[in-house]
């Protein structure tokens, strides 16, 4: 049986708090080991991507604001997404509400472009949650009324949401003087969310993110609801002889992640873009799921994976520029670090056993 | 050539990524494990094989390598789901980025390049009946595929092996106490289904439609994963689902054809949002997926 060394996971009596805290910058360091092996291996300078990637982001006041300007999004829709997945409602259609929350959003500067007034942005966040939340409300309603799987449901609409935006683009909501680029009018001043800093362009929408993650910390945490959520995710059967309806389960993970999906689109058209375009989320939606997982689906934790995301995103822009790098590294990247992570939060739960300190006679795990 | 001639001489490689692809999710499912990477691993399979056609290497050994590299990728989906117990959505979903990513990376320099299809082989008579007789033109992947097909269909139905594949998803404690290797079942599924993936984004980009662009799986392989279901775990179900979905994206070239005034975008939607639909319909039967369905789907094994 024991011919060949290997180690077996064996659960722990109580899950490893310790473990809990290091699998995030584990996963994360051995993501970067294996991805500067492979950009040795297509002959690029190891250091020079490891320089543009990690340090480049700190190292002026100009390039962190970016990375805060990216970390808005994220923060939003992990948020959101985290307390689906902790319910154990599997909701990876965020890239699709993102697009609806830009294009509820665009809706007011694209039909008024001469309305003016201080009201014009919040509403239009405010549209743009309502529109993520509307798609989302698709998936929630297939799933507790036709039973129809989420995942799928979900994603198919996401690829439903992005011809739908091309349709905007290239038909009726195209602008006019535009050159035929497939985008809209440049959206008028009082469309966009107030800037935060002078001579950056981060804006209020981060406060927003903020707010709404203390809002989520104590969702999950203090309120009875976010408790029937956990319990409906870590034990179904408990849930249900408690009287806590699955339904009302998936209907609420669906309309939170839908309505914070859609309104960091909403803050993305009105901030850094500033009009509606083809290439308004460069995989936000996806890779929301790998900051909520690398959070360890805590509203704190994800405040911190949000940055580590966002970093990855700048980073992986300046190595285009600096060491010739594909911006397709990126999404590699993002998913070997899931995939580690993965593999290091196993740990929390389990321990490795080496065959020659077990003793077959006196455990009956081994037989 | 009318719209329906039209269709039924293509529908059966517009079929083939479908097929391939969901056949090989359907066997990895029924062991009990759900593998959600299949885009990613259609996705690498695409690139690798366009890139040996490209270089002179030829469509034999291009799927070859499409198979090997897609079997690889979906071994490390084993090794962290199996291995490490880890929860099968996230893994497959990362699998399936990875996956997509490594294809936009080695597929950068191709972008918008073409290769040369394969010819098409006639079944002498067949082919020359009116209307129909495009079924039966098809190359010779189409047939092997069929080919596959019912060998997978007689696996399930006849052997020994089918037998012990259904009793690892069903119930992997009840196989495990009989003696069956249950990790090692599982990680042939999972290898077998990473092959088909990579056969199914090999003709995807070498013969259905032989050129590369980065992204050009476009939803096929989450499609497929849709079919296992539509199929309710059956061969010859996915078998028609996935005529059906060689229908309908053939249904928006034809719709252009004709000079149908819809949106391209809505047309391009179509397999999508029909997706959709038929995944609300099949699913409203609570019974016929609880029948049909594999017992411990998604949930790590633990002795």
């Amino acid at each position: 049986m024991s011919s060949f060394a290997l180690p077996t996971l064996v659960r722990r009596q109580r899950a490893s708090l310790k473990a809990t805290l290091i699998a995030p910058p584990a996963a994360l360091a051995v993501a970067i080991v294996l991805n500067l092996i492979l950009y040795v291996i297509m002959g690029r300078d190891p250091l020079a991507v490891l320089h543009a990637m990690i340090l480049e982001p700190f190292l002026s006041w100009a390039s962190f604001s970016e990375v805060l300007l990216k970390t808005g999004p994220l923060l939003l829709i992990a948020q959101g997404l985290a307390i689906g997945f902790r319910a154990k409602v599997f909701n990876i259609g965020a890239e699709g509400q993102f697009i609806l929350g830009a294009i509820f959003a665009s809706a007011i500067p694209v039909w008024f472009p001469q309305a003016t007034g201080g009201w014009i942005w919040p509403v239009m966040l405010l549209l743009g949650a309502i529109g993520g939340a509307l798609w989302a409300s698709i998936t929630a309603f297939w799933r507790v009324r036709l039973n129809a799987n989420e995942i799928l449901v979900s994603l198919m609409l996401s690829l439903v949401a992005a011809q739908f935006l091309y349709y905007l683009l290239l038909g009726p909501w195209k602008d006019p003087a535009g050159f035929n680029f497939p985008q809209s009018v440049m959206f008028q001043y009082d469309a966009m969310v107030p800037t935060l800093i002078a001579g950056t362009r981060l804006n209020v929408s981060i406060l927003i993110a903020l707010a709404l993650s203390i809002v989520a910390w104590v969702f999950m945490e203090k309120s009875f609801m976010g408790y029937k959520l956990q319990v409906g995710g870590l034990a179904p059967r408990a849930a249900g002889y408690a009287g806590f309806k699955e339904s009302r389960a998936i209907w609420l993970s669906l309309l939170i992640g839908g309505f914070a999906a859609g309104l960091a689109g909403a803050a993305e058209v009105a901030g850094p873009l500033g009009q509606l375009q083809r290439s308004i989320s460069t995989g936000y939606g996806y890779a929301a799921i790998i900051v909520a997982y690398l959070g360890a689906l805590h509203p704190i934790g994800i405040i911190i994976s949000s940055v580590v995301m966002a970093v990855i995103y700048i980073g992986g822009d300046n190595a285009m520029v600096s060491a010739n790098l594909p911006i397709a590294a990126v999404r590699v990247f993002q998913g070997s670090l899931l995939l580690a992570y993965l593999i290091a939060v196993a740990f929390v739960r389990y321990r490795l056993e080496w065959p020659h300190k077990a003793r077959p006679a006196t455990t009956g795990s081994t037989t | 050539m009318n719209a329906i001639e039209f269709i039924l001489a293509g529908m059966l490689a517009a079929a083939t990524p479908f097929l391939l692809a969901a056949l090989g999710e359907m066997v990895t499912e029924r062991a009990g494990v759900l593998n959600l990477g299949v885009e990613g691993l259609m996705a690498l399979g695409a690139v690798i094989a366009f890139i040996v056609v490209y270089h002179g290497g030829g469509h034999f050994l291009a799927f070859i390598a499409a198979g090997l590299s897609a079997t690889l990728l979906s071994l490390v989906f084993a090794f962290v789901a199996l291995g490490f117990r880890a929860n099968q959505v996230a893994t497959g979903l990362a699998i399936g980025i990875l996956g997509q990513g490594l294809s936009a990376l080695f597929g950068k320099t191709y972008e918008s390049l073409t290769v040369k299809g394969l010819p098409k082989i006639a079944i002498p008579g067949l082919s020359d009946i009116p209307v129909i007789g495009g079924l039966f033109e098809q190359d010779i992947v189409v047939w092997l595929s069929l080919l596959a097909t019912l060998a997978i269909w007689a696996t399930f139905a006849f052997t020994k092996t089918g037998l012990v594949i259904r009793a690892v998803g069903e119930n992997p404690k009840a196989a495990h106490a009989i003696g069956y290797p249950v990790i090692t079942v599982r990680v042939a599924a999972i290898a077998f289904g990473g092959m088909m993936a990579g056969f199914a984004g090999a003709y995807a980009s070498v013969i259905y439609t032989p050129l590369w662009a980065d992204g050009m799986i476009a939803g096929r392989g989450w499609i497929a994963i849709a079919l296992v279901v539509f199929g309710t775990w059956l061969t010859g179900r996915i078998f028609l689902g996935a005529c059906l979905f060689g229908a309908v994206s053939l249904m928006s070239l034809a719709a252009q054809a004709t000079g149908l005034d819809l949106p391209s975008q809505l047309l391009s939607s179509l397999p999508y949002i029909v997706t959709i639909i038929v995944l609300g319909i099949i699913s409203a039967d609570r019974r016929l997926l609880k029948l049909n369905g594999v017992a411990s789907l998604g949930e790590p094994f633990e002795r």
